[in-house]
């Protein structure tokens, strides 16, 4: 089963907390702050790294979908 | 086990919960809150929701029905009175006995206040919710408030009255603020960018009197300085709410003192968030993290060493602070004692490097994330101090 994320980024506080756990799926924008999201589709074996990733998000800005 | 009890309706609490849920406990769950509202998201107290005036639905972690659906039995309003591990059961403030084949405790903190004159009443703090609507309704522009405790929720309650037109002084005993954790240099950084947004700070200042006057409160200061305040806040910090275990099977030392997998004395009782003081593996030292990232993940530790697990619990704990526009984000340990080294300073940038025993241990950012990403990586592979220095 393949996941979708999606990262609302007027929430975003560039907390970098995505990054920390899930460096293949989420970078960082050093001028603008805030994450951008490398992988929409992120393949299966990444799921436990990117569900941590949307935990960890104090701003919850995170979703991770079925789909 | 069939029935285990989580006590605090925390961050850590809530991640318990969904830690025994995700790893396949389909027991009973009982959540024990002091607070009547279901738990919430703290650090934007301080921040946001203080500017704006909390919104509870948008500061809930979890929605009403997210509870229903995990099957979770709530108990809120009610606060733990004591714990007899050797019966396995909690006694609630309305006489109540919970009984548990595996207990979770993640109580939190409690507010520090400081002494003053009995007819000021009680000092403003900023811990809960109620707090929060509280200190909202009287942050009025153009009123001073002083601040008592420049630590970070001092400085970040100094931020957001100073961004809704308030005057804002700031009384910190200690010379530079917050030197005791991140030394001098950091500290005077902080110091100069408050003040350069307008924040009146007295640094290195006792508290000779704060007596009532009209209209307020009137703060004197051994220096001689006399604020006349509308609002006095004490912001000096929290401790660790552990009251209600004393006398219990669970040891106490500045917290509930637990294994490096987060085991009390006590059988099948764990704990997690604030209260939790145990040996972390990677710092080679025994700590207790009064920070939102360690609640996450320590509550979610917790619950799968209640359902038998055995893992160690070495993270490399996480924090933020922001104040105007500084967005601080620390990873790590750091100490006043530590190396430092500053590889960039500027008026709204920094980052800031600690060391101890050869090895980089700790590293402090403003307004530059992808640093912090970097440093995470070294600490966590306790790269040689001299590497990540470059001379």
């Amino acid at each position: 089963m393949s996941m979708k994320v999606t990262v609302d980024l007027d929430a975003c506080q560039g907390y970098a907390c995505c990054m920390m756990e899930a460096p293949t799926v989420f970078d960082l924008d050093e001028s603008a702050g805030q994450a951008i999201l490398l992988q929409e589709n992120p393949a299966d074996d990444l799921r436990t790294q990117v569900e941590a990733a949307a935990r960890a998000c104090p701003s919850r800005a995170i979703v991770v979908e079925n789909g | 086990m069939r029935r285990v009890v989580v006590v605090g309706a925390s961050l850590a609490a809530v991640h318990a919960v969904e830690g025994l849920r995700d790893n396949g406990f389909d027991g009973e769950v009982v959540l024990v809150g002091a607070e009547h509202h279901l738990p919430y998201d703290r650090p934007p107290l301080s921040k946001e929701a203080l500017y704006h005036g909390p919104e509870l639905e948008r500061l809930l972690l979890k929605t009403p029905e997210w509870y229903a659906e995990k099957g979770i039995e709530l108990r809120l309003g009610r606060r733990a009175e004591a714990l007899d591990a050797g019966n396995k059961v909690v006694t609630l403030d309305n006489g109540q006995m919970l009984l548990y084949d595996g207990l979770v405790i993640a109580t939190g903190s409690w507010t520090r206040t400081i002494g003053h004159a009995d007819d000021v009443g009680p000092l403003q703090v900023l811990r809960t919710l109620d707090d929060c609507v509280a200190l909202h309704e009287r942050l009025r522009p153009g009123n001073h408030l002083v601040v008592f405790g420049a630590g970070f929720i001092g400085l970040e309650v100094a931020a957001t009255a100073r961004e809704m037109g308030l005057d804002v002084s700031v009384v910190e005993l200690a010379p530079v603020p917050l030197s005791r954790v991140l030394g001098d240099e950091v500290g005077q950084w902080f110091r100069t960018y408050q003040q350069s947004h307008g924040v009146d700070l007295h640094c290195g200042a006792v508290i000779d009197a704060i007596e009532p006057s009209p209209g307020g409160t009137k703060v004197s200061l051994r220096d001689g300085s006399v604020l006349a305040a509308d609002l006095v806040v004490a912001g000096v910090g929290v401790s660790p709410a552990t009251e209600w275990l004393e006398g219990s099977a669970v040891n106490l030392s500045d917290g509930v003192v637990c294994s490096k997998s987060l085991r009390t004395s006590a059988p099948d009782v764990v704990a997690a968030g604030d209260v939790t003081r145990w040996y972390n593996a990677l710092f080679n030292e025994e700590m207790r993290v009064e920070q939102w990232t360690n609640a996450v993940e320590q509550g979610r530790h917790a619950a799968m060493t209640l359902l038998g697990g055995n893992d160690a619990y070495a993270p490399v704990p996480y924090f933020w602070s922001d104040q105007f526009s500084a967005k601080m984000r620390f990873v790590g340990r750091a100490n006043a004692t530590d190396q430092l080294h500053l590889e960039r300073t500027g008026d709204t940038s920094m980052v800031a490097l600690f060391g101890r025993d050869g090895v980089v241990r700790g590293a402090l950012c403003v307004n530059a994330p992808r640093q912090l990403v970097l440093y995470r990586k070294a600490i966590l592979d306790q790269v040689p101090w001299g590497d990540v220095v470059k001379v």
